[in-house]
């Protein structure tokens, strides 16, 4: 499913709202949740599961091509941890 | 960074604001749409949210595990996890803003 499908699919189920404003609500979702990374703070929708940031220490690295080292800085990657509910459901506990 | 959580009452109060739908409608908005996302990966497919990331569905075998406390060895059944991989986009905006604030 892409991010059209599930607008497309939401506005099927509330016929009541116009098709922008169930963009809207997607946009605003998803837009939240990557400012708050962004920011540095976590996000944790029990059940679904939760979003963090964690930090990569600096490491030379290698071109595995040439061989030679680089230095690879610091970084900071998103990372989610599923939900126990969904992580039941995944495995038709429910 | 102070790290602070966002919860389902924060992204609905964005929502509600962002829309103008009232705060109950938000709220269940919100909630529909984390439904609908994981009844599809309940079903076994993919979910991808451009310039957000994908949320794909990986059968892991069965193996051997060991109880750390214990030492003991215990079968792992197979079964489904749930990965999500950032888009760029993603990536990007949080390494970008980490540079920015120092």
């Amino acid at each position: 499913m892409t991010k059209s499908e599930l607008i497309l699919r939401l506005a099927e189920r509330n016929p009541h709202l116009f098709h922008r404003d169930v963009e809207r609500i997607v946009a605003t979702i998803f837009n939240e949740v990557a400012a708050a990374l962004a920011r540095g703070d976590r996000v944790e929708l029990r059940g679904f599961g939760a979003f963090s940031v964690k930090r990569r220490s600096p490491r030379v690295g290698r071109n595995p091509r040439t061989g030679a080292s680089v230095e690879v800085s610091e970084k900071l990657v998103p990372y989610f941890k599923t939900g126990k509910e969904l992580r039941e459901r995944l495995n038709g506990k429910k | 960074m102070a790290a602070k959580t966002l919860t389902r009452a924060e992204l609905s109060e964005a929502v509600y604001q962002e829309v103008g739908l009232s705060r109950n409608e938000s709220a269940d908005l919100v909630e529909t749409v984390l439904k609908e996302i994981s009844d599809v990966l309940a079903q076994g497919e993919a979910v991808k949210i451009s310039s957000f990331g994908t949320f794909s569905i990986r059968q892991k075998g069965k193996r051997v595990g060991r109880n750390p406390k214990t030492g003991e060895e215990v079968p792992i059944l197979p079964r489904r996890v749930l990965v999500f991989r950032a888009s760029h986009v993603m990536k990007n905006r949080i390494n970008r803003s980490a540079r920015a604030s120092g």
